[in-house]
């Protein structure tokens, strides 16, 4: 059997090829058709020359900007000669990067190693429809050679990681962190220590953002608030716990303003401070943080840590928001869709248990299905003892198929339902709706 | 006089909390003013008022890694983490850190 890594590789590369290909279509232009090459980044180019004035463009360009007190003509020269790199073109990243072009900044490197995909256009604007399939880097850059001629900027097509984060992170004034996993987080954290670069870190999910700014002028560091990665269950990603398109939006246009205020010296408002977006009572609170921690594994006097380590160890998750598939059950308490619809065809008598929330349930659901979330079907035994005993029956004596979106809480419900609960006829439905709808129902629908 | 606080919950903490963001307590009497301290708040949030797994509020006697603590808008780091004592009119947050984007 292929490594579900090699799989995913190649899936990768395929992509690549594909957005390639649609570059080469939509456009005319030979530059745009050029392969981006996956493995190794593009150097960053000769050394950016440093100005003392601005040009005229410049002065008519950014007039709005140079009259406001706190920027100026020294402000916006701050911004021109400023580097920036941005970590993650997705919900926080598409406008971070896009109102840092806008406002001026000279160069800004964007890593990113997905491609974009239909589900991403509701919150990362800086991509299109045009643009599906495409490396987000290389969308990411396009809308900003689009946006300003001005501004150099550098598509970084790679997964960060401990063996490339230091060489990359060197080349930059400032990092945000605008990724979406918990991993590359302290990943950038402590690089940034080592290279001793500020860094914006935003954050966002469902109806709420978070905001802050670490490693400046003595403030704290991420790991100095937060010692210890969270238990990878706690953690919930954009694409299982959902988000509200504008909330990110919000978040990473405080981390280009955070930026912006830095470069220029107005000064940051969130060091050593944690900005709290709730969405759903439009509030924003700061709240006033913990100082450097002396016992910081990475900041502190003693460090234990003095070089970058293995963060998908350190976390036990890996450096993607993607939902990683479990393989809990032996063969025979599990049945492919293909066979579940025949049975469904042959009106074969049984209890189909879709264990998803109701929020999910709502989107779409298979006719004649008993939604039970999993989180509740302890206390809910009784109804699925009712719906799987028919006739004269006391116990249980249908047989019981779970679904759920992807195949994994299907297969947890199957052995709780077995081990705790005393179904001897239960099956989980390899792969959940997602496979039913990729092999059996082109027009169900995939969320 | 019972202690009266108000508990917050965000980023996500609600929902292990019935979905409510803002709730009102009193603590019984054995929570005696000068001398109830956090490390006594705890479990008494894990055992009345938490309605999901408690090992996803709690890890031994404190909050489980990746959620912040907030008293009175401040870290409780600052304030003496569990050794704190609770005072009549505290506002204590309980904020899960967000790693999407």
């Amino acid at each position: 059997m292929a490594h579900p890594a090699d799989v995913l590789a190649e899936l990768h590369t395929l992509r690549a090829e594909n957005a390639t290909l649609r570059a080469r279509l939509a456009s005319s232009s030979p530059k745009a058709a050029t392969a981006p090459s996956p493995a190794h980044p593009p150097p960053v180019g000769v050394p950016f020359t440093q100005k003392t004035r601005l040009s005229n463009e410049e002065i008519s360009r950014f007039s709005r900007q140079l009259l406001v007190p706190e920027i100026g003509v020294q402000g916006q020269l701050k911004l021109r000669n400023a580097s920036v790199l941005v970590v993650g073109a997705g919900g926080l990243g598409a406008p971070a990067v896009m109102y840092l072009a806008a406002a001026g900044i000279g160069r800004i490197g964007i890593i990113d190693y997905d491609v974009v995909e239909a589900s991403n256009l509701q919150r990362q604007i800086i991509h299109d429809e045009s643009r599906v399939g495409m490396l987000k880097s290389e969308s990411a850059k396009q809308t900003v050679s689009k946006l300003s001629s001005l501004c150099e900027c550098t598509a970084y097509n790679i997964l960060i990681d401990s063996s490339n984060a230091m060489d990359v992170i060197k080349k930059w004034d400032y990092v945000v962190d605008a990724t979406d996993n918990v991993a590359t987080r302290y990943l950038l954290n402590d690089c940034c220590i080592f290279r001793n670069k500020p860094l914006i870190s935003g954050s966002a999910l469902r109806m709420d953002g978070q905001l802050t700014v670490y490693n400046l002028e003595g403030g704290p560091c991420y790991r100095c608030i937060f010692p210890k990665p969270p238990p990878p269950e706690t953690v919930t990603n954009c694409s299982d716990g959902g988000v509200l398109g504008v909330v990110p939006g919000i978040i990473g246009c405080l981390q280009a303003l955070e930026v912006v205020k830095i470069v220029t010296g107005i000064g940051a408002s969130l060091s050593q401070k944690l900005l709290i977006f709730d969405a759903t009572t439009m509030s924003f609170r700061t709240i006033r943080l913990r100082g450097r921690t002396p016992s910081c594994a990475v900041c502190g006097p003693h460090p234990t840590i003095t070089k970058p380590i293995d963060y998908v160890q350190f976390c036990g998750a890996g450096p993607d928001d993607k939902a990683h598939n479990i393989n809990i059950l032996p063969p025979e308490s599990r049945i492919s869709c293909h066979k579940y619809a025949a049975l469904r065809l042959d009106a074969f008598p049984h209890v189909l248990l879709d264990v998803r929330d109701k929020i999910q349930y709502d989107i779409c659901s298979l006719h004649h299905s008993l939604n039970i979330p999993l989180s509740e079907l302890p206390k809910r035994i009784p109804e699925l003892t009712a719906a799987a005993t028919f006739g004269e029956h006391h116990e249980p004596n249908l047989p019981v198929f779970v679904v759920c979106r992807r195949g994994n809480d299907s297969q947890l419900a199957v052995k709780m339902l077995e081990e705790t609960h005393g179904f001897t006829h239960v099956k989980d439905i390899v792969g959940g709706l997602e496979a039913w709808a990729r092999g059996r129902d082109p027009t169900f629908p995939i969320y | 006089m019972p202690l009266s606080i108000t508990l917050e919950f965000s980023g996500g903490m609600e929902l292990l909390f019935n979905n409510e963001k803002r709730k009102q307590v009193t603590l019984p009497d054995s929570f005696a003013p000068g001398t109830a301290t956090l490390k006594d708040l705890l479990p008494w949030v894990r055992d009345n008022l938490l309605t999901e797994r408690a090992e996803l509020f709690m890890q031994d006697d404190t909050v489980r890694p990746g959620i912040l603590v907030l008293i009175n808008e401040t870290d409780w780091e600052l304030e003496g983490e569990l050794e704190y004592k609770i005072q009549d009119g505290d506002v204590i947050v309980f904020i899960s850190t967000l790693h999407g984007g």
